[in-house]
């Protein structure tokens, strides 16, 4: 029989093997998957990991990895730092979705005009409306107790309904012929997040994000903020004992994760996407947990596990497009590789040992 | 009264790192009290753990009555008649005695038959207690009866006790132990596992001394002297603290009606706590664990606020102030739970010190944190206070409890305190580390620093108080002068029985 034992100090070379054990077992347990569908297992592994990179239209693939891994990467920098300190936001797709709308809102607000300031003050307005939107979790939590999980999540789907509202009516598109969504800000260059350099799909959320990554690395390592977020997570009581005030900590992490993932909609509402539209949310929220998570709440690792994540969003399409590989099966891909993380995990805490047969 | 009850033959048992018990052999009588004597790491709970089927043995055999015993579980040891009293309680404070006691039992019998069962197990045995109280509402003393009656209603040969005597008044030992000789009496071994040496001697007929997990010896405590066995049971002579004559200076700390909620539902609320301490002088606060020692020491560190006036440091009010900066004015505490309160179990010893030591050793500056400092000041508490472990870049965890406590102890200490609060200094450490541990605390004291060491210890508080002063149910007694104090005047301070009648007859 297999006994696990918990290690008396967690194993250094487990914890950075651990997410590249955790892709390995993914990629041989999705490829049977696919066998089992009917397809090619090694050519559809091929398709998700190698193909986007390396493959023949990697020109066209690579930049689609900085522009699906960028909010991805932001808002879970955000998450993590909540996470680290035991405080979860689950509803960063709502915030999401209030930074896109009052970044867009602020734009559109000034249309047609043409000043510097614009797109400045539409990151602002972005950040603020993600930031405000986590804060009714955070000051109902911090004045009444109640479970920030579920405020957060429920607020989603409030924000969703915002969003079909804001389409529908406030920022519905005045030319747009009676269709719903709002103007395109590809068409209004003041308020455009356009590419900082042709066809490498680097804008200004990409940008943003690596600031975050660097932020956060600082703040963990250096600050003594970090160390509280930290100390909150993994010893509650010690947190208290060492002088961390619990409800401004709660206040600076859901502001944090709200104010990055509002950045996250409002540089992909005025870019990529480029309006206001029912359909605008793409789960991106959601999936910056997995993200969190596969990157160990760590900021570098959030970044890798950031741009993995957006591999598999991409070769999941084109696997979808060539080999008619269903989308189920690419979100049970996606599923497995967080499920993989926190199975193989179990290693760097305790070590695997043979029982031998008790004598007595 | 001679035959053998339960006989040991070499057990052995190996944690990675570490041989919990090594070819340990023994004899247990019918009816004798038998005493397992050892320091904390010994090995004394291990071995129980084996006898009572939570821990399985790598090697060796028990007999049990002559015929072979190896229980899986302890079920299978309740059941061939060995019962056992652990030393932290199992019981659910929000349900009452019987439905604690039914929760046990394999097939319980109806509530009110049960009821019966408990009233006439507890009026025979000389614990009286009242089957529908609710268990929250119970004293220590009273709760270790509901283990108790637990275990006499399966009716054993064979009952353990895990440091029974650690959570009651001197004259609730007395009620104990009367019920123990009855049983005794009756024909019911008790294996008793203690590190009290006197009560040992009043209590046992033989002893079994365990060292680092080996059978070192065994006596007869009534002729053995305490000294004797405590030194079987270190292997080496004692050395006791020495406190030079002191000279107090002005009240440091002072506390005055004090009144504070206990942040736990079934916590002791503190009622109107007055106290002071003197520079130079060790404050002695006893008491039964529960009685208000944690709520005391979350009003002193400061995690739990009160009003600014209730407490006061050189004569500022201070009850408003959160801890760090309460740190910065020289009031520092160490708390009695290391890992998680005291110390971050996963972080390492430099993050840990880190934890109390930013303020006062100018580890951090705007707000930025100075590791190599960090790591400097954890490598001097390591040195200073003969702290164990490879490195200071080691995880809280991974030290053993009594070198986790140097750590916490030294990394107060260093920090040259005005004041400093202590819970529990010297819980679960082994005796060479708890003397290392009193004597920097004297000489913290000679040092012109307030002390104030919360106990449960009663020979730790009379061996370097000044001043003692006990807890009993959230209040505090007077302060008396230590050397005066009789064990009688003690017990009464700490609440004598706690209203328990005796029903001896």
């Amino acid at each position: 029989m297999l006994n696990l034992e918990k290690r008396p100090t967690p194993s250094q070379k487990w914890a950075y093997m651990t997410p590249v054990l955790a892709v390995l077992g993914t990629m041989i347990v999705g490829g049977v998957l696919f066998a089992a569908l009917g397809k090619d297992p090694v050519v559809a592994i091929r398709t998700i990991f190698w193909d986007p990179l390396f493959g023949e239209f990697a020109f066209y693939y690579r930049p689609q990895l900085l522009v699906k891994g960028g909010p991805l990467i932001l808002i879970a920098i955000g998450l993590s730092l909540g996470f680290r300190a035991g405080i979860w936001n689950i509803g960063a797709e709502g915030q999401y979705i209030i930074g896109a709308i009052c970044g867009a809102g602020a734009g559109l607000a000034f249309y047609p005009l043409d000043a510097w300031y614009i797109f400045p003050l539409m990151i602002l307005c972005g950040a603020l409306g993600g930031m405000l939107w986590a804060m009714i979790p955070a000051l109902l939590k911090v004045k009444f107790g109640t479970n920030e999980i579920l405020v957060s999540l429920m607020l989603v789907y409030v924000a969703e309904q915002l969003l079909a509202s804001m389409s529908l009516g406030l920022l519905k598109n005045p030319d747009g012929m009676g269709f719903p969504g709002s103007r395109n800000l590809k068409d209004y260059p003041a308020a455009f997040n356009d590419e900082i350099i042709a066809g490498s799909g680097m804008h200004w959320g990409v940008v943003f994000a690596f600031i975050a990554v660097i932020f956060a690395y600082v703040l963990l390592n250096r600050h003594m903020l970090g160390y509280q977020i930290r100390l909150t997570g993994q010893a509650p009581r010690a947190a208290r004992f060492a002088g961390v005030n619990p409800a401004r900590l709660i206040l600076f992490c859901l502001g944090t994760s709200g104010m990055l993932a509002g950045l996250a909609g409002m540089f992909e509402v005025s870019g990529p996407s480029g309006q206001v539209s029912i359909d605008f949310n793409t789960g991106y929220g959601f999936t910056a947990i997995i993200v969190a998570f596969l990157g160990r709440l760590h900021p570098v690792g959030i970044l890798l596990a950031g741009l993995l994540m957006a591999l598999t969003y991409i070769g999941g399409e084109i696997a979808q497009g060539q080999l008619g590989l269903p989308g189920a099966a690419i979100q049970l891909l996606q599923g497995m590789l967080l499920f993989f993380l926190l199975a193989v995990d179990l290693l760097t805490n305790f070590r695997i040992r043979l029982a031998r047969k008790g004598a007595a | 009264m001679t035959a053998t009850l339960l006989s040991i033959n070499g057990l052995t048992k190996a944690y990675p790192g570490v041989i919990a018990n090594d070819d340990v052999s023994f004899d247990i009588l019918q009816g004798e009290v038998h005493a397992l004597l050892g320091e904390n790491g010994a090995g004394k709970s291990t071995l129980v753990k084996m006898i009572y089927g939570l821990v399985k043995p790598d090697s060796g055999h028990m007999v049990l009555n002559g015929a072979p015993y190896a229980p899986p579980e302890p079920r299978a040891a309740r059941a061939s008649g060995v019962a056992m009293v652990f030393q932290h309680f199992s019981l659910f404070d929000a349900l009452n005695v019987a439905e604690n006691i039914a929760l046990g039992m394999e097939s319980p019998p109806k509530m009110g038959d049960l009821a019966t069962r408990i009233r006439k197990v507890s009026e025979a045995y000389g614990l009286p207690l009242d089957p529908f109280r609710t268990v929250g509402d119970l004293s220590a003393g009273e709760r270790q009866r509901v283990e108790i009656i637990r275990c006499l209603l399966q009716d054993p040969k064979l009952l353990i006790m895990d440091e029974p005597t650690s959570v009651l008044t001197p004259q609730e030992v007395e009620i104990l132990f009367q019920t123990l000789r009855k049983l005794s009496a009756e024909g019911t071994a008790i294996l008793y596992i203690s590190h009290k040496l006197e009560e040992i001697r009043s209590l046992c007929d033989n002893a079994t001394i365990l060292r680092l997990g080996k059978n070192v010896g065994t006596c007869i405590p009534r002729d053995t002297t305490a000294r004797d066995m405590a030194e079987m049971m270190v292997g080496d002579t004692l050395m006791t603290p020495k406190s030079a004559g002191r000279e107090f200076g002005p009240v440091l700390l002072e506390v005055s009606n004090l009144s504070m909620k206990s942040p736990g539902a079934f916590g002791t609320s503190l009622k109107d706590l007055n106290m002071a301490v003197r520079q130079g002088e060790v404050l002695g606060i006893g008491g039964v664990a529960g009685n208000g020692q944690d709520e005391l020491l979350l009003a002193l560190s400061g995690e739990i606020l009160t009003p600014s006036e209730a407490i006061k440091l050189d004569g500022a009010a201070i009850g408003h102030l959160g801890p760090n900066q309460r740190r910065r004015l020289g009031l520092l505490a160490a708390p009695e739970e290391r890992l998680g309160h005291a110390a971050a179990p996963d972080m390492s010893l430099t993050e840990n010190a880190m934890l109390t030591g930013a303020v006062r050793q100018g580890l951090e500056r705007r707000g930025f944190l100075n590791w190599s400092k960090a790591r400097d000041f954890a490598e001097d508490i390591i040195a200073k206070f003969d702290v164990r472990t490879p490195g200071a870049g080691n995880a809280a965890r991974s030290l053993s409890g009594g070198n986790l406590q140097k750590f916490v102890i030294g990394r107060e200490v260093l920090q040259t305190p005005r004041v400093l609060v202590v819970n529990q200094p010297t819980w679960g450490v082994d005796a060479a580390a708890a003397a290392a541990i009193r004597q920097a605390l004297l000489d913290l004291a000679a040092g012109s620093t307030a002390v104030v060491v919360i106990s449960q210890d009663l020979d730790e508080l009379m061996e370097i108080s000044d001043h003692f002063a006990a807890l009993n149910e959230g209040r505090l007694s007077a302060t008396r002068v230590a050397a005066e104090l009789t064990i009688d005047e003690i017990g009464l301070m700490m609440g004598g029985a706690h209203g328990m009648e005796v029903a001896h007859g």
